[in-house]
């Protein structure tokens, strides 16, 4: 089976930036990721968000709960290595019937070119599971805005967090043996 | 190394009391274990208590903090807790956020496990990271009268502000029923944002 043909530019940053938009998020918490670098500098451009830089993840996690409280929508930013970071503190989320939406883009899957990355990113799946987080993933570009949106709907409607993984074969990946 | 931190005589039962008197519409983060228990001696509705989560208590603060800019947020923690969250200084410093506070009740020993020594006990000085991450005022604090004098300012002065309050060592009865996590969300978001916490 073919996959639908990738654009020269990737649209889905701006599909999920638009996402964003239409759900309300005013909190984006992230760890920079080079999948998410477009989104970022969205969420940054646009001043009724705030992005937010972390030195962890599990900042990230902690801060949408708060922000939740406070009454703001919020969106953590990760790539898969970062969602192990977040384990002991979903479980606050968890407790707490906490929302959250977590934007995970994957690596140690399609195409990885580096074994380090393996371990986790094999394992994101299961971890989030294991922590309660519902997950719903992604391979195709041209899906990720409705996936995004449907989650959102999902995370902030019935107080569960749910994660979306977005595929390495979207955010590509680099071809090392050239 | 020695600890140049002469001990306090402060008692974290009265230090609490010092610390909310004034506290108008300010909101509450304790982090988990003794400054839970002795925030929950002071019950109110725009406490946000955490049980467990050990770590988050200052990111928690910064969320909240963003999301009502007009009210002061309070965030009271441990010394282990605090320490267990330390790159969050640097992400709330950077972040420049005008209206959090961080009160580090400080008795230097992991009370909820055995009263095992912390690294404060060791010489790690909390007000000091947070002033070389950037935090606009910081401070340690062994008194009662320097406590008076540091307490308007934990809700005036523009953040964000980290006192380091040593206390001593007395622990107390766990003084808290209020346990069921949903039901602490839900009751702080209600007496916050009304009607609009169920939307």
């Amino acid at each position: 089976m073919k996959a639908a043909k990738k654009p020269a530019v990737a649209t889905w940053p701006r599909d999920i930036y638009n996402v964003f938009k239409q759900v309300g998020i005013r909190q984006v918490a992230y760890v920079p990721d080079a999948g998410h670098t477009q989104l970022i500098k969205s969420c940054h451009a646009d001043k009724s968000m705030r992005a937010i830089s972390l030195t962890t993840e599990e900042e990230g996690v902690a801060m949408l709960a708060g922000s939740w409280l406070g009454g703001d929508r919020g969106a953590l930013l990760m790539q898969s290595s970062g969602v192990g970071n977040c384990i002991n503190m979903l479980g606050t989320i968890r407790e707490c019937r906490f929302p959250l939406l977590a934007l995970v883009t994957m690596r140690g899957e399609w195409g990885e070119f580096n074994p380090w990355q393996l371990p986790m990113g094999q394992g994101t799946p299961k971890a989030l599971e294991n922590a309660g987080v519902v997950v719903q993933r992604v391979n195709e570009h041209a899906l990720v805005g409705e996936t995004v949106f449907a989650a959102a709907m999902m995370a902030f409607q019935t107080n569960r967090a749910v994660a979306v993984l977005i595929g390495q074969r979207v955010v590509g990946f680099k071809d090392w043996s050239k | 190394m020695a600890n140049t931190v002469r001990k306090s005589t402060l008692d974290r039962r009265d230090v609490i009391k010092t610390l909310l008197a004034p506290r108008g519409d300010a909101l509450l983060v304790t982090g988990l274990g003794s400054s839970c228990y002795d925030a929950g001696t002071l019950d109110h509705p725009n406490n946000f208590y955490l049980w467990g989560g050990m770590g988050g208590a200052a990111m928690i603060g910064l969320g909240l903090a963003i999301a009502q800019p007009k009210r002061r947020v309070l965030v009271v923690t441990g010394d282990g807790e605090m320490l267990m969250g330390l790159g969050s200084l640097a992400t709330i410093a950077a972040e420049k956020i005008r209206n959090l506070t961080i009160v580090v009740i400080d008795n230097e020993l992991y009370s909820e496990t055995g009263m095992q020594p912390t690294h404060t006990a060791r010489g790690v000085d909390l007000a000091g990271m947070a002033k070389a991450a950037g935090f606009a005022l910081t401070g340690t604090v062994t008194t009662q009268q320097d406590l008076k004098t540091w307490v308007p300012k934990l809700y005036t002065t523009p953040g964000p502000v980290l006192m380091d309050l040593k206390v001593n060592a007395n622990r107390y009865p766990l003084s808290i029923r209020l346990r069921d996590g949903p039901h602490i969300k839900n009751r702080f978001r209600e007496a916050l944002l009304g009607a609009k916490a169920f939307d």
